[in-house]
């Protein structure tokens, strides 16, 4: 149960008041509250500061160390005060959590301190309020990415056990600075794409005179010199290529990689005007492709981090560009038109339709003003200025803004997306804690009839058994047995829920229940012995309904109560229900095994509520009514 | 005298032109050129929240109440702590009742709960509603425990439980129960639940039951008697 209300835990179960008239079977018993004792203050002293509470502020989170009687290590009886030897300023965090139910992160506090004095006092980071726990997080990852770093620095100095040589290549080709030769190849490397970088400029430049006055670009001077070059250059680049793909530990994700895909385009050019020389036709084509060549300078990217930081930089702003663009073409799109029809009238006017009229409005937006088209028309020189000035506006002035803008509203999505991600993980959290306190229900149905029963027969030395749970979970607990027994059904988890739908839609029953034996003998087993597991397989199996019932009679034990079993009253307590077995508790003392007589149930009781004979284990027993002091424990 | 209506209207000298649609096109364009277009709405909100309500003297409600005066102190003490505001409403009443009952849908019930608590009908209980209704519940008389649970199923407070009233409230009832039970809900079952109870309770057989029709039954019946002595010591 989630506490922080365990404080209106009496107003729950009197709200139970709503129930008591239309449930058909009698309540079970309240948990007695034994040593009832008045609220008390408690002193914690941290490490020489004083907090005060109250108790039952600290039992607000039982599963905490200063919520349950973990504490009472910590109890220093000379000054009857709970002594911790920690940070008091964390402290005053821990203790507003119980105090308030939310956890806060302080931001000067270090993250890893806090981790330990969170773990330390068994509270989980996770129920950190939404207030700081965006803030807990980044700081948690910053922390984890530098702990990694920290780990991949010493992984790098400390010499490896053997890799294979693909694995020792790969590694030098990523990280340049293992060993001596892949510097070496590194600079190599750079220095050849630099040399085909500057020979591609190079041979377009104008290189002299020939006779005949033409002037002839380098390449074509020089063509034998520029191509042996080219050659080399592109033999070291396939060389390298070939090399990186051999030691790539997964090839296809390295075809698939931009880099490669670079290397690949830088190098085909070549291949393809090898291949397809001296043809009059294609070599337009040819011409053009060697424009890919420049593609070669993106090489340098291996050899800058800043490279690719730009590179990754834009690639993850795309969308705030292309907006960016849309409302600049949308613009464009507005004027032009505008300034087309303006300048329609006017004689000699360049702006012969409205897609020559967006060089113009491009120009004019941008603040170049070239000139070459100029408005003639008054109205076309009103909406040309309109235009200049809006283009200022558009673009000059929000274009920083914009970027702002749309970085903090980039960032609020992702975290918002990150929030609606951790949101899912939390929830399912908070949600697996959640079925642990139904969970802890249902658990404690098991155990603690057994305990109820033992209580009731009044022996001593079993009383503290009775206190394994807390008096708060107790109540809880009775407060959803009230509920189950006004509607009749029981709460289950969810796999024991589609194990019975399972059954039902594989077993038809009939709705005729054999007369049950009324008596066997008393088995004499001993309680130890039949601590049979849950029957998982028993679904399964194809015994007629008639078997299974009289198995479970076979094995229904008494556990007798000092009085006689007096049968109640009412028809509706009657309906047995198969049990799990309970882990009988092995002071067998007062477990006897008595005549099993179960009382002919009732086919149908009165109400309608007519139940199958269950084959798969439920997991209630049946309590008696006040006044009986008999348990019914059955085990399949 | 000044305009009506909309919290951008800052513009006393408007008359009553103000509210055609010319009116509403000049105040755009003027708040537009003075940069005062968007309302500051954030602001309007903070003045609800701060909203606090004391209840009356310990005396009173001790008085009021059959609780003594430190039960009534660990009351309050709880319900200031989920209600820092001093009232509870509707929203924070069904959030607090479903933290008792992970594995179903409790809100429904709690609104009948607030509604019965609720004994003004203004919207939100105060720890007087609150502390009132509990002790009826847990320290008044079998008959005025009766006369509390009459009071929650008479959804429309008109004296009478008629079948539909009662339908709604084991609908809830069985919300609660979550669909992981056993035997699995069926549809019918809160139906048959009533009819059971109205077999048992409707004397007359008219299709309501009346206050006197339900105190005799449940006088009657008794189960219904030795689970309203339950909450003898609940607190």
């Amino acid at each position: 149960m989630a506490a922080g209300v365990a404080a209106w835990l009496p107003f729950a179960r009197a709200a139970a008041i709503g129930w008591m008239p239309v449930a058909n079977c009698p309540m079970p018993l309240a948990p007695a509250d034994k040593n009832k004792r008045q609220d008390e203050l408690i002193i914690l002293n941290v490490s020489g500061r004083r907090f005060q509470t109250w108790r039952t502020t600290l039992e607000r989170y039982p599963d905490t160390l200063l919520g349950s009687t973990e504490k009472e290590f910590f109890f220093n009886e000379d000054t009857k005060e709970y002594f911790f030897d920690r940070d008091p300023e964390v402290f005053r965090c821990v203790l507003n959590f119980y105090r308030t139910g939310k956890l806060h992160y302080p931001r000067y506090e270090c993250i890893s301190a806090y981790d330990d004095e969170l773990a330390f006092y068994g509270i989980l980071p996770e129920i950190i309020g939404d207030c700081c726990y965006e803030e807990y997080k980044d700081r948690k990852r910053e922390n984890a990415e530098r702990l990694m770093d920290d780990n991949d620095s010493e992984n790098n100095q400390e010499s490896l056990p053997s890799l294979s040589f693909r694995q020792t290549m790969w590694r030098a080709f990523e990280n340049p600075h293992t060993s001596t030769l892949a510097l070496v190849f590194y600079y190599v490397t750079g220095f050849f794409i630099a040399v085909s970088v500057i020979t591609n400029v190079v041979e377009t430049v104008p290189c002299g005179t020939v006779p005949g006055n033409k002037e002839l670009p380098c390449g074509e001077r020089y063509a034998v010199a520029f191509f042996c070059l080219d050659t080399a250059c592109v033999m070291i680049f396939t060389v390298e290529y070939l090399l990186r793909l051999f030691a790539a530990p997964s090839r296809y994700r390295f075809i698939r990689s931009v880099m490669s895909i670079i290397d690949v385009v830088a190098i085909m050019p070549y291949y393809i005007g090898l291949v397809m020389t001296n043809n009059e036709d294609v070599s337009g084509a040819f011409v053009t492709l060697r424009v890919f060549r420049v593609f070669r300078i993106f090489k340098f990217s291996r050899h800058s981090q800043g490279l690719r930081i730009l590179g990754y930089t834009l690639k993850s702003c795309a969308s705030e560009l292309g907006f960016l663009l849309f409302s600049l073409t949308m613009a464009i799109i507005i004027f032009a038109t505008v300034m087309f029809y303006a300048e329609k009238g006017s004689s000699a006017s360049k702006f012969t339709s409205i897609p020559a009229s967006f060089w113009y409005t491009i120009v004019t937006m941008t603040t170049l003003g070239y000139g070459d088209m100029v408005p003639k028309t008054i109205a076309g020189k009103i909406f040309g200025s309109i235009c200049s000035l809006s283009g200022v506006l558009v673009i000059a002035l929000p274009v920083p803004v914009i970027v702002s803008n749309f970085s903090r509203i980039y960032h609020q999505n992702q975290r918002a997306d990150k929030r609606r991600a951790q949101k899912k993980a939390r929830l399912a959290r908070i949600r697996v804690a959640k079925t642990g306190s139904s969970n802890a229900y249902l658990h404690s149905k098991r155990n603690g009839l057994l305990n109820e029963a033992l209580e009731l027969t009044g022996s001593p030395e079993d009383e503290h058994l009775t206190k394994t749970t807390s008096l708060i979970e107790s109540q809880h607990h009775h407060l959803l047995h009230c509920l189950e027994k006004t509607t009749n059904h029981e709460f289950i988890d969810e796999q024991m829920f589609e194990q019975n739908c399972m059954e039902s839609s594989m077993q038809n029953y009939p709705s005729t229940r054999s007369p049950s034996l009324s008596s066997h003998p008393g088995l004499t087993t001993s309680c130890c012995s039949r601590r049979s597991k849950k029957t998982t397989h028993l679904p399964n199996s194809n015994l007629p309904a008639t078997r299974l019932r009289s198995m479970q009679e076979l094995s229904t034990i008494h556990i007798q109560g000092s009085e006689q079993p007096s049968l109640t009253t009412s028809r509706s307590s009657l309906n047995l229900k198969a049990d799990d077995v309970l882990r009988p508790n092995c002071k067998g003392s007062q477990i006897t095994t008595a005549i099993i007589s179960i009382p002919t149930p009732p086919a149908l009781t009165p109400e309608g509520e007519s139940r199958p004979p269950p084959s798969s284990p439920g997991s209630t027993t049946n309590i008696p009514p006040i006044g009986s002091n008999i348990v019914k424990v059955s085990a399949l | 005298m000044g305009c009506v209506g909309g919290s951008n209207c800052s513009m006393s000298w408007c008359p009553r032109s103000c509210r055609s649609p010319l009116g509403h096109a000049v105040r755009f364009l003027f708040q537009f050129v003075t940069g005062t277009l968007a309302p500051d709405s954030v602001e309007d909100e903070f003045e609800l929240s701060t909203v606090c309500h004391r209840p009356e003297g310990l005396e009173q409600l001790q008085e009021q109440t059959k609780f003594t005066r430190k039960e009534l102190q660990v009351l309050y003490r709880g319900f200031k702590n989920e209600c820092p505001s001093g009232i509870v409403n509707e929203e924070n009443f069904k959030q607090i009742y479903s933290q008792f009952f992970p594995q179903g849908d409790s809100s429904t019930y709690a609104t009948f709960l607030f509604n019965a608590f609720d004994t003004n009908h203004d919207g939100s209980v105060s720890f007087e509603d609150f502390v009132a209704g509990l002790s009826v519940i847990l320290r008044g008389t079998i008959d005025d425990r009766l006369n509390w649970a009459f009071n929650l199923y008479d959804l429309n407070k008109d004296g009478f439980i008629t079948k539909e009233e009662m339908l709604d409230i084991m609908k809830s009832i069985y919300d609660m129960m979550g669909k992981y039970t056993y035997p699995a809900l069926r549809e019918e079952a809160p139906r048959e639940h009533v009819e059971s109870f109205f077999q048992k309770m409707d004397r007359n057989k008219d299709g309501v039951v009346t206050i006197e029709e339900f105190i005799e039954s449940c006088q009657k019946d008794e189960n219904i008697m030795r689970s309203m002595q339950l909450f003898d010591n609940v607190i």
